[in-house]
């Protein structure tokens, strides 16, 4: 009896304690919220936004609801995420790699790359970025083709933009390569473990990625033509490219930015998992006749990996929820769009920075999900 | 067990305690004037640096016609005009610091309009400056006037103003397509159009104006003759607190109405014993004008002579200082403007 209630009151009490703690805060924002006569509610997701974004990837215009600017407003913001991803993972295994190579050059910029990029702030980065690297490059009616078809502006940088016929047989053809790849990586292993006979799966796969969407060009009736951009005079000495894709310079300074520098913890990290796998391993799998090249792909990479993944899962989370940093460089993400202006003209304080964290939360669990399932993929299955 | 009922009734106690507080802190309404006596100066929010309204000079001091009516606040009440704590704070930042208490009067350039009035929780007592949104450009690109703009012009503006939801209005009912970019902090604004990542700059005109002095080469710059909105800029209070609104609606028309009348901070003195009963009521000699918000009867004197009438402080901080030397609409209505104030009697 005594020793349940010893169990049990401690938790009871923690109950009690959150649930007032709760109480307490709804009550007084209740109370506070009445005398000065605001209303809690999210009847204005539904009203006219009524204000403009400067890039978006879905169609917005400011007729669009607050809930619609919300929604384009997260694109912006997963579209910086994932961009930042994706660099950072391809430059920080490049420089993870390199930080163990043999060669005294290689290996000491790798290092010198990682203590430098990974010591400075990144609000720091961003705005070096921004205002300092991308304000040095030239106007419009100044800039020189880059790849004889884009511009780099300190308007943004323009490329070319694809005008596709017939866009829906190419799209079919390339997934039908995908798919059969597919098909030939589970066929090739099954040879494997039967007859143990290795089939040259790279160069097939390679083949029916570029040969299927070809043949679709031949004999698909599809074409592709590029809508150039072109120098328009606004006024004597005010210039811009009209045409083809602008990416904005604040997207790419925040992509810059947030890609440097998560890419060096990164590189950390597989270079850690690297080195987590004993030299033994590395002798033992040489040993039974297997290539370098073998030894890397199936012997130290499952391995590594499994040291990799959790804390790269952490980079990502931090990456994603860095990127609300875009409020500095009036970059449109969901802080500067909807926990900025949305809050601003409809006064909505509650409603809208609660929405924002739940919004982060779900990103950051979502990232966090897929990662585990890679882990647990990943893991030695002990039979 | 007993060990344990004990801590659980001293929690209990605890949060009946704390309960207690706040329900008999939200029954006395009007607090904001013994707060403000009781900590020694008046809370005010400001912007984060703009000429002529609120700037903070190298060591801290603040000037501007936003600022000084804060002065006149905190000569009524505390009895100098010094005893204001500033707080600089973003467009985006304002509303939420007011209503959430961390500041008492909002004196931040800031537009009067229904929905700001109605939706969050905001009083404006009054204008002290009449404005209206405009566009600069950089002379070099030949552009007189708003006619001249074309699709795809870019424009830089702050974020959380109506100068964004005014430069939408203009440009859709042009037909023109723009690209807006937006920044947080006007500092951010002036740097990137200066910088030549757009091709004009919009805000109240007052703001250009103000902010064309910072920029590296100011002479490079126009501000275009149209004026797209009307801005009509007050100092904001908490809703919830009639005597402290009343307190900051009449400071300011105290000032103003002192300039119609002839006060100021020199003569206000010797106006004790005018002739006109109005000019008395105004300094304090005749009425019992401060009895009703719970001051002295000398409060409208102490803010004349210390912070000045309303043209002293335009002259002072707006004139003066070469950011708008014409008066335009923020002329005495006797003298061909808009200012005019309900009668202090």
């Amino acid at each position: 009896m005594n020793n349940k209630i010893k169990r049990i009151l401690p938790q009871l009490l923690t109950i009690l304690f959150v649930v007032f703690v709760f109480g307490f805060f709804t009550i007084n924002a209740q109370v506070n919220m009445d005398n000065r006569g605001i209303d809690f509610g999210f009847g204005f997701l539904s009203q006219e936004a009524s204000f403009d974004m400067q890039f978006t990837l879905l169609d917005y215009d400011g007729q669009d609801s607050y809930l619609w600017a919300y929604v384009v407003a997260l694109l912006n913001t997963l579209l910086v995420s994932f961009l930042g991803i994706i660099f950072c993972t391809i430059l920080g295994v490049v420089i993870g790699v390199a930080r163990l190579s043999q060669n005294f050059l290689i290996k000491n910029s790798a290092a010198w790359y990682v203590e430098f990029f990974r010591n400075i702030p990144l609000l720091l980065q961003i705005f070096f970025w921004y205002y300092a690297a991308l304000r040095a490059l030239p106007l419009p009616e100044n800039a020189q083709p880059w790849f004889g078809v884009t511009y780099m502006t300190i308007k943004g940088y323009y490329i070319p933009s694809m005008i596709w016929e017939n866009l829906n047989v190419f799209m079919s053809c390339l997934i039908a390569a995908i798919v059969a790849i597919i098909f030939i990586r589970v066929y090739a292993r099954k040879i494997q473990e039967r007859e143990g006979k290795q089939l040259p799966v790279l160069y097939i796969s390679l083949a029916l990625i570029t040969i299927l969407p070809l043949l679709s060009f031949l004999i698909g009736g599809v074409t592709l033509d590029f809508e150039m951009p072109v120098l328009k005079q606004l006024a004597q000495t005010s210039f811009i490219f009209e045409g083809g894709i602008a990416l904005p310079p604040e997207l790419i300074a925040l992509v810059l930015a947030l890609s440097l520098y998560t890419s060096t913890f990164v590189a950390e990290c597989v270079r850690a998992g690297i080195q987590g796998i004993s030299k033994g391993q590395k002798e033992a799998a040489a040993s039974v006749g297997l290539t370098p090249n073998q030894i890397l792909k199936l012997v130290i990479m499952p391995q590594a990996l499994r040291i990799i993944i959790p804390p790269t899962t952490n980079q990502y989370l931090n990456l994603t929820k860095n990127s609300s940093l875009a409020a500095a460089i009036a970059y449109p993400d969901l802080v500067l769009v909807f926990a900025g202006t949305a809050l601003m003209q409809t006064g909505k304080a509650i409603e809208i920075v609660g929405i924002t964290m739940l919004t982060y939360l779900s990103i950051s669990l979502a990232i966090a999900a897929l990662m585990n399932w890679y882990n647990k993929r990943i893991e030695i299955k002990e039979k | 067990m007993f060990k344990h009922l004990k801590q659980l009734t001293s929690l209990f106690a605890m949060i009946a305690v704390l309960f207690a507080f706040t329900t008999e802190a939200m029954a006395k309404k009007s607090k904001t004037l013994k707060n403000t006596q009781k900590k020694g100066f008046v809370r005010c929010g400001v912007s984060q640096g703009l000429p002529g309204f609120s700037n903070a000079d190298a060591s801290g001091n603040w000037t501007g016609i936003d600022v000084d009516v804060c002065r006149a606040v905190a000569a009524a009440v505390l009895g100098d005009a010094n005893k204001v704590k500033f707080t600089p704070l973003s467009a985006k930042e304002r509303f939420t610091a007011l209503t959430s208490g961390e500041i008492d009067v909002l004196a931040r350039n800031t537009t009067w309009t229904l929905s700001r009035d109605a939706d969050i929780g905001l009083t404006f007592v009054g204008v002290n400056f009449y404005d209206g949104q405009g566009f600069m450009v950089r002379k070099s690109s030949g552009i007189t006037s708003v006619d001249q703009f074309k699709n795809g012009i870019s424009a830089c503006t702050n974020i959380g103003t109506t100068t964004e939801l005014n430069m939408r209005d203009f440009f859709n009912s042009r037909g023109i397509s723009y690209e807006p970019v937006a920044f947080e902090k006007a500092d951010e604004v002036v740097a990137a159009y200066d910088a030549g990542r757009c091709d004009t700059y919009t805000t109240d005109k007052s703001g250009l104006a103000a902010q064309r002095t910072k920029m590296k080469n100011p002479d490079e710059h126009i501000v275009l003759p149209e004026t797209i909105s009307k801005e009509p800029l007050g100092p904001v209070v908490r809703q919830g607190d009639a005597v402290w609104e009343d307190i900051v609606r009449w400071s300011l028309n105290t000032m103003i109405e002192a300039e119609e009348y002839g006060i100021t901070s020199s003569n206000a003195d010797s106006m004790k014993t005018s002739d006109n009963p109005q000019i008395k009521r105004l300094v304090g000699a005749e009425g019992e004008m401060g009895a009703a918000f719970g001051l002295d009867n000398e409060w409208n004197l102490r803010i004349i002579k210390q912070v000045g009438n309303y043209g002293e402080s335009y002259k002072r901080n707006i004139a003066d200082t070469g950011i708008l030397p014409d008066r335009g609409p923020n002329q005495l209505w006797t003298k061909g403007g808009i200012l005019y104030v309900p009668p202090a009697r």
